[in-house]
């Protein structure tokens, strides 16, 4: 098999939340995550791209294990992964605000030097030597080590949380928005800071995000998800050229783009809101607000179906949106 | 009584100056503004956090919170009255029935505990009874209730909120965040205002719904003849909807231009900074160039151009005094030497 080239494959994922108060015969589950299928090259930077509660956090916590999968298989190297120093030594997480990712009353010091104490086996001085060079990495002075959280800006917390992330050299960092709580000046500044970290310690990330420019800027591959499940994935330039789901169309016409002469967003044609994770409409996930939907969108299911060699769609009437 | 000025401004703002107390000192949120808004217009302020353009909404509608602001100096003028000087009971005159005002997160505006319709009702009669008191004229004043409950489902149906009928009678936490907001938008436009001061309306919606809320103000503007007053952080959505924008830095504006000519012809480096940190296309065609530095400390009182400690064009010049916003081209602005 080809999964040994993947770094991180998850296969056909479901992560089911119990519905308090649903009857114990009659269960209600929140579907979160239903059915997803990823795969994270080496070196790879992969995008999933969808709108809150789309399930998209959801699976970034179940791939780190923080939340259980209900169904489906996680693999990492080749390996089933389970909650292990193994797999957090290989697999970390920026969180998406800066702020509560960081205890309040820890020193940066202590932060950084956490992952290093609990995952690696390392004398005092090789654990300083290793934190000043991560420090100066994500361009931070070594002054703000013996500080607290609050006594930071948003842009340098942010690399405090890299910094913590990348410390104890994983192959795999999962960027849950990163940017998202920043300032457009302080959000180019940790772009390219990810960027230049990529370059240096050949990381892979999975990044998750609802910004489409962020996700076109970084990533190769890039995953539309849509109610729990991929809609479309594709190499990030042709599903940004063009997108085929009636879904990804509509996600980037709403994009705004810094161009008045192309005003996309006053034209946008979809309707509607995400539909309810605890009773999906039957059929495609995306029928109430699809313009192309027809009798079969309401009855089955559409599967993610290739289109080229990497790129896949799950819609019935792939053809009318080319 | 102020004399009515013959003026076509629904709004101008003149060498607005704002500072707020702060346990570590003075915080000069706006310093000197000027901004004028055209009837059916829509203007956007854009900034950084700090930029001041939240104080600014905040001050044009008379609710800044004294302490921790302290002095609010120069003019508010709103069809000619400058509203800095009303007492509170001539101020709500304008609050609300004049110039209205939604905000980022509709779920705090709205009451938990009452029905969607209930609170559209109470905009509706406060209007009602302001007009009422207005044409000194009390028959029209009292409307039937089937009369009311037909215009808060047209209230509702301005906004474009499907199936009305049902969301008059749900409460606040069973609409999505989309929606909250529309009601928002129906409750500030039941008004009927002149203008609508909207502070970061859609930063807390997804961007289907973003814009979907956009559209539709856009759209409001024509309808209910309103001019908005966007506040935002996006300079992207701002391009997609204002007809002028104000980009602000450091409490002041530095540069405002009409929409196609300020993305044609951006003048001041901070503008041209912010536009070159939004993320276009792929990471393989160019690095982003992020404006160097960090953000002011409002606290310093500046003698000197703010932006130049962060400026790439920085000269001798910039450190000795400060630029006055000049204009330059048609209906384009700037406070930077460079242009001189």
């Amino acid at each position: 098999m080809s999964s040994n080239k993947n770094l991180l494959e998850t296969q056909e994922v479901k992560t089911y939340f119990i519905l308090r108060g649903s009857m114990l015969r009659k269960r209600k589950y929140v579907r979160a995550v239903d059915s997803v299928s990823i795969t994270v090259g080496s070196g790879e930077t992969v995008a999933v791209v969808g709108e809150s509660g789309c399930g998209k956090t959801t699976l970034a916590r179940t791939i780190l294990l923080l939340t259980h999968p209900t169904a489906g298989s996680i693999r990492f190297l080749g390996e089933e992964a389970v909650r292990s120093k193994k797999y957090y030594k290989n697999v970390q997480i920026v969180f998406q605000d800066p702020d509560s990712a960081l205890d309040p009353t820890m020193r940066i010091e202590d932060i950084v030097a956490e992952p290093l104490m609990g995952l690696s086996e390392l004398t005092k001085e090789e654990i300083d030597s290793k934190i000043t060079q991560v420090m100066k990495e994500v361009g931070l002075g070594n002054d703000i080590l013996r500080r607290v959280a609050r006594q930071l800006s948003g842009g340098q917390k942010q690399r405090v949380n890299i910094a913590r992330a990348i410390v104890n050299e994983p192959k795999l960092v999962i960027l849950d928005e990163p940017t998202s709580a920043l300032d457009a000046s302080v959000q180019a500044q940790i772009l390219n800071l990810l960027l230049d970290l990529q370059t240096t310690h050949g990381l892979s990330y999975l990044i998750i995000t609802h910004n489409i420019s962020v996700a076109e800027y970084l990533s190769d591959r890039i995953y539309v998800m849509y109610a729990g499940g991929i809609v479309e994935q594709g190499p990030t330039d042709e599903v940004i050229k063009k997108p085929r789901h009636p879904y990804t169309i509509a996600l980037l016409s709403s994009a705004p783009i810094p161009d008045p002469k192309r005003r996309n967003l006053l034209r946008t044609e979809i309707a509607g809101e995400p539909p309810s994770a605890i009773d999906p409409p039957a059929g495609c996930r995306f029928n109430p607000r699809c313009k192309f939907a027809k009798e079969i969108c309401h009855v089955k299911e559409p599967s993610l179906d290739p289109l080229s060699q990497h790129r896949f769609v799950a819609c019935h009437f792939v053809s009318e949106t080319a | 009584m102020v004399v009515q000025t013959l003026t076509e401004k629904i709004l101008e703002v003149n060498d607005l100056s704002v500072n707020y107390e702060s346990s570590q000192g003075t915080v000069h949120a706006l310093d000197s503004v000027s901004v004028t808004i055209e009837p059916h217009s829509l203007t956007a302020i854009v900034g950084e956090s700090g930029s001041g353009k939240s104080t600014l909404g905040l001050a044009i509608i008379g609710l800044l919170p004294v302490p921790p602001a302290k002095s609010i100096v120069g003019k508010v003028l709103y069809k000619g009255v400058n509203l800095l000087e009303l007492n509170k009971e001539e101020m709500r005159r304008y609050r609300g029935t004049e110039i209205a005002m939604i905000f980022q997160e509709p779920i705090t505006s709205l009451n938990p505990v009452y029905k969607i319709g209930t609170q559209i009702e109470e905009a509706i009669a406060i209007r009602d009874s302001r007009n009422a008191r207005k044409s000194a004229n009390s028959e029209h004043s009292e409307i039937k209730s089937r009369d009311k409950r037909e215009e808060i489902i047209a209230s509702l149906k301005m906004v474009r909120i499907p199936d009305s009928e049902s969301v008059a009678d749900r409460y606040p936490f069973e609409l999505s965040g989309g929606m909250r907001q529309r009601v928002m938008i129906a409750m500030a436009l039941a008004q009927k205002p002149s203008l609508l001061l909207a502070d970061e309306p859609t930063t807390a919606l997804d961007v289907t719904t973003q814009a979907e809320v956009l559209r539709l103000m856009r759209n409001l503007m024509d309808e209910v003849d309103t001019s908005i007053l966007l506040i935002t952080h996006d300079l992207a959505v701002a391009s997609q909807v204002a007809d002028r924008i104000a980009v602000m830095y450091g409490g002041q504006v530095v540069e405002e231009a009409e929409v196609n000519e300020l993305f044609s012809q951006p003048m001041h480096p901070y503008t041209n900074g912010l536009l070159s940190c939004i993320p276009a296309g792929s990471k393989k065609k160019a690095r982003l160039k992020p404006i160097q530095g960090n953000v002011l400390d409002l606290r310093e009182t500046y003698n000197y151009c703010k932006f130049a400690p962060r400026c790439p064009h920085v000269m001798d010049k910039c450190w000795k005094t400060k630029p006055d916003l000049q204009t330059l081209r048609a209906e384009h602005r700037v406070a930077c030497y460079l242009y001189e």
